[in-house]
This record gives structure tokens, sequence and C-alpha cells, in this order.
């Protein structure tokens, strides 16, 4: 008996693609509603000290296309996207792809020097016993001090130094992003289990072979959970590093700049770039990492 | 008569434990030579794995002496001396069978196209021909640890150490590989230590049973069987075979008779 063919609608949410599309109208709605009633003060002001006559029509119309709104409405920061990203040159100031490629390339260097460093250490943890109990107390240490405070510092002292622009940036994402690979990897390069270590032994395989031939395989689903968050606060890392010293370019520069302005939906505009960037980032990550499990024979 | 491979004198073994010392082996004296098949059989606990543990030297002995090929067990490891098998297939799933199998050949340094040649040969002697792009997880759990087996045939070490290799098959596959494991110790004329908990399982396969019993783990008789090498499973059903069963299950009583 042949199985009744599913209705297009349950199809829908057979997969990811309907519970997102639902989920993410909600709050759409939810936005909408939320910017008049936050706006709602600042137009009925306006509409009294224009003198007009107003009725809830014109204080919906209103809220949802002030110049400075609290909350600007989702179109209004589409209109934004848009014009910054595809009406603007991308060599503008203006531009947001130039604002967000500025952040991107830092993001990505922080990024790679953090993975590289988050899996030397853990190698190095895992091999040596002394480097456990000395490194493993500052790495989580490391973690606890906020990196709003710690930011600035280290752009000015690298800033002192001669290094400008990219590289303080990027070492701030390094920072924060070689933490979960490290801690990822230390649990992964321990994954084997001591049947597959004794097997190892059998052999008289040396150290080096046991890492390549065992552990670094059996570690790579762990490195790539702790790449897909590196990567994430990765970008977190480089947008505060922007911050403190106003800078001229990046996503964080245009968060400042809105903010000093009063240009809510230049800030709303930013935020919405960089989580776009970060889904596409991390979207990225998960790709690699399923192309990788089927290299290595995952069922599928 | 044939070169001694492992030759036992008065070994034991005590782990330190936080509640005393534990005598998991005490006074063992065991020879085996070249070509026999010799099972050790006991209830678990008795020390029949940590035994073959040692001689593989992934356990220290505490006490005695112990020489693998006239070797320490570490030198003779280090020259790769035995094939191990251990009770789980322990296949890497990231690997094919072919690489599997190859992994030890990797490892030791042979060339791609010899280690390739060598899968071959035993995945077709284990009867696991055409399987070498399948993984791991696309086999049964017999043919894993037939895979196995060839990965532990494949560097034709001339000792093969078994941890109960079929402990966790079901009766139909598990005699069905035992048949198997027995042409291929006629045929290839290695030595084969076996670790088991089934007394058919012993006395269908050995040359030389082992009987072990618990607290301390210790040898309570050797029994040596003459089977003919040919032997197919019918052979359970003969006297000879079912007197020699008694005696072992007479041993293992009285192992724990010891206890009462």
């Amino acid at each position: 008996m042949a199985a009744a063919k599913p209705k297009p609608i349950a199809r829908l949410f057979a997969g990811h693609a309907g519970p997102v599309a639902v989920l993410g109208l909600a709050l759409v709605a939810l936005w909408y509603a939320g910017a008049v009633w936050l706006n709602a003060d600042l137009q009925i002001d306006a509409f009294a000290r224009a003198g007009t006559d107003w009725n809830f029509t014109d204080l919906v119309a209103g809220t949802w296309a002030q110049e400075r709104p609290l909350l600007p409405a989702p179109h209004q920061v589409l209109a934004e996207l848009w014009r910054t990203t595809v009406e603007t040159g991308i060599a503008s100031k203006r531009s947001l792809v130039f604002h967000g490629w500025v952040t991107l390339s830092s993001t990505l260097l922080g990024f790679a020097a953090g993975a590289l460093l988050g899996i030397l250490l853990a190698v190095g943890i895992v091999h040596v016993r002394v480097l456990e109990k000395s490194l493993m107390p500052w790495i989580i240490a490391s973690q606890t001090i906020p990196i709003l405070a710690v930011a600035p510092m280290v752009i000015v002292v690298l800033g002192a130094i001669g290094l400008k622009g990219l590289v303080p940036k990027s070492v701030i994402s390094t920072y924060l992003c070689f933490f979960p690979v490290a801690i990822g990897m230390v649990k992964g390069l321990r994954a084997p289990d001591l049947l597959q270590l004794d097997l190892m032994r059998t052999y008289s395989a040396s150290a080096r072979q046991t890492f390549f031939y065992l552990r670094w395989p059996t570690s790579l689903p762990f490195l790539f959970a702790g790449l897909k968050v590196a990567i994430s606060i990765s970008l977190v890392g480089a947008i505060i590093a922007e911050l403190p010293t106003g800078a001229q370019a990046g996503l964080g520069a245009r968060l400042l700049a809105g903010s000093y302005y009063g240009q809510t939906i230049q800030i709303w505009s930013a935020l919405v770039a960089a989580a776009l960037m970060a889904a596409l980032l991390v979207a990225l990550m998960g790709a690699i990492e399923r192309q990788v499990a089927r290299l290595m024979g995952a069922r599928s | 008569m044939a070169a001694k491979v492992v030759d036992i004198a008065g070994l034991s073994l005590t782990f330190e434990t936080k509640d005393g010392p534990v005598y998991a082996l005490s006074n063992v004296d065991l020879t085996i030579r070249r070509g026999e098949f010799v099972s050790f059989i006991g209830p678990s606990g008795c020390g029949k794995t940590t035994l073959l543990r040692v001689i593989a030297d992934l356990e220290k002995s505490t006490g005695g002496s112990i020489a693998v090929n006239g070797l320490s067990p570490e030198e003779a490891r280090l020259q790769r001396a035995y094939g191990y098998v251990f009770q789980a297939p322990a296949l890497y799933p990231w690997r094919n069978i072919e690489r599997n199998v190859t992994l030890p050949l990797e490892i030791m340094g042979m060339p791609k196209a010899e280690r390739q040649a060598r899968a071959k040969k035993y995945l077709e002697l284990v009867n696991l021909g055409g399987f070498e792009r399948k993984f791991p997880w696309q086999l049964s759990g017999g043919m894993q640890q037939r895979a196995s087996i060839a990965r532990a045939l494949s560097f034709e070490p001339d000792l093969l150490l078994m941890d109960e290799p079929f402990g966790a098959l079901d009766e139909i596959v598990r005699d069905h590989l035992n048949e198997q494991l027995l042409r291929l110790w006629d045929k290839t004329e290695k030595t084969v230590v076996f670790v088991t908990h089934s007394i058919p399982e012993a006395v269908f396969l050995s040359s030389k049973i082992v009987v072990m019993s618990p607290r301390p783990g210790r040898i309570i008789d050797v029994i040596e069987t003459d089977f003919p090498r040919g032997r197919g499973l019918d052979i359970r059903e003969t006297p000879e075979f079912l007197k020699i069963a008694h005696r072992v299950r007479e041993g293992l009583r009285a192992g724990h008779a010891y206890e009462d």
C-alpha cells in the first residue's frame, strides 16, 4: 500500500522552512506592534506641535515613518539596508558593504588566529601534563575578564607600539574565540576510548601517529562545535574592538556613529547586517562540517 | 618440540586499590609453543583477559617472569610480534573497511600498493572480499569482527591474541566464525591465544585449554586435546568432545567451590 502523499502545507512543516517562516512572521508582527507602542509618545508630541488632528490610523502610520524613531519599523531598516548596500557605491564611507567588509576581514583574521591558538593549546594540554595544570586556570580566567574593559587597553597598547587598524581588532577576536576551540579540542582529543588507544599501543604507534591516526579524526566533531561558536563571537569581538577608539570604519563604527547622532535606523541596519553576517558565517561552518563528515563516511 | 612462544613462570599481578590490593593473577605458570591454539577459560574476574593483556604488554606484571619470543613483553610489542583482537571490533568509523585493515600497515610504513594487496588477501581470507569500500556502520557485528581479525592478520604476526572476540555475537554467527577461525589457524599455522567463557567454544577450537579461577586469578587445570585439525562443528556430538567439556566444567566448578 502506497503511503498517502502529504499535503503541501504538511510537507512544508515537515522540514525546517515552515516553522522558521512562521516564527519569523510572528517576530516581524511583534516588531511592528512594538514600534507603534514605543514610538507613540513621540508621534503624539509631533502631532500636537504641528497642531494637526489625528486618528489611530494616522498614529500607526506616523510611528512607522519617523526619521529618528525609538524603534524603527522593519521596512525602514530594510530600506536603509537597501540604500546603503545596493544604491551606494561600495567604496563610499556610507556603504554598509564597505563597513561590513572592514569588520568581516578582522573577524576572519581573528578567527583564523584564534582557531589555531585554540588547537595548539589543546594539543599541548592533552600531551603535556604540566601544561594542563599551568594553562587551564589561566585559560578559564581569561574569559572571566569583561572584554569591553580589556578591548580599549589592548587597542591603545598595540597602537602605542605601532600596530593599528586590522591587527589590534583581530587580536580582540582571537582573545574571545580561542576559548571555545581550546575547550572543545581538549575534550575531543581525549575522546578516543581506551580500546582504540590500546589498539594503537599494540601497533607500537608513536605519540605522533596516535595523534594523526586517532586523536585528530576523533576530535573533529568537537572542533566544529567549537569553531561554530568561535566564528560568531569572533564577529562580536571585531565589533567591540571598533567601539572604544571611535574607529572610522566597520559595523561597530556605524553603531557608534548612529548612537552619537540618534540615527536609530542606522544602528538597526548595522545590527541586522551583523546578525546576517553571523548567520552566514555559522551556516558556512556548518556546510564545511557536513562536507568533512561526508568524506569521513558518516551516515547520511 | 616446537619453540616456546610464551613462557610464564610464577607470574603475579596485584592492583593496588583504595580498598587494598586486588590479586588479579597469582603464581601463574604456562608455556605456549609455536603452532598451538590455547584457550583461557574461566568465570569473569578470573584474570584471563588480564593474563592476555600481560602477554600483550597492555598490563605490567608485578611478580614472576614472562617471555614472549624469548623477549620481554615490551620488546616483543615494539617488534610487533602479535596481532590483538579485542572484544569489540574497534574499527575506526571514519575509515572504510580496506583502510581499517591497512591501518597497522600504514603505521608500519608499508607502501600503498602492498598495503592494498594485503587488505585484499586478508579480507578474502575472512570472507569479506568486495567490502573494501564499505564503512563499518554498513556491516553487521559479525562482519565487523571479521574485519578486525583481518586487520590483526594484515601485518602477518606469528602470534594472534584474541580477547573474547565472538562474545558479543549470537550463537549461529559464533559457530560459523569458530569454524572459519579454525580453518584459518590450520592454513596459517599461527599460534593463537584465545580468551573465552564458553566451554564448547574452548573445547572445539583449542589444542590446549587453560582453566582459570578467580580471587586470586590462577590456573587450576591445563587440558591438552588432540582432535583432528580439519574438524567440523559435528565433533561437538562425539564422546571425546563431551568428556573434555566435562573435565573443563569440573575444573570451573572446583574453582568456584574454593570460594564458598
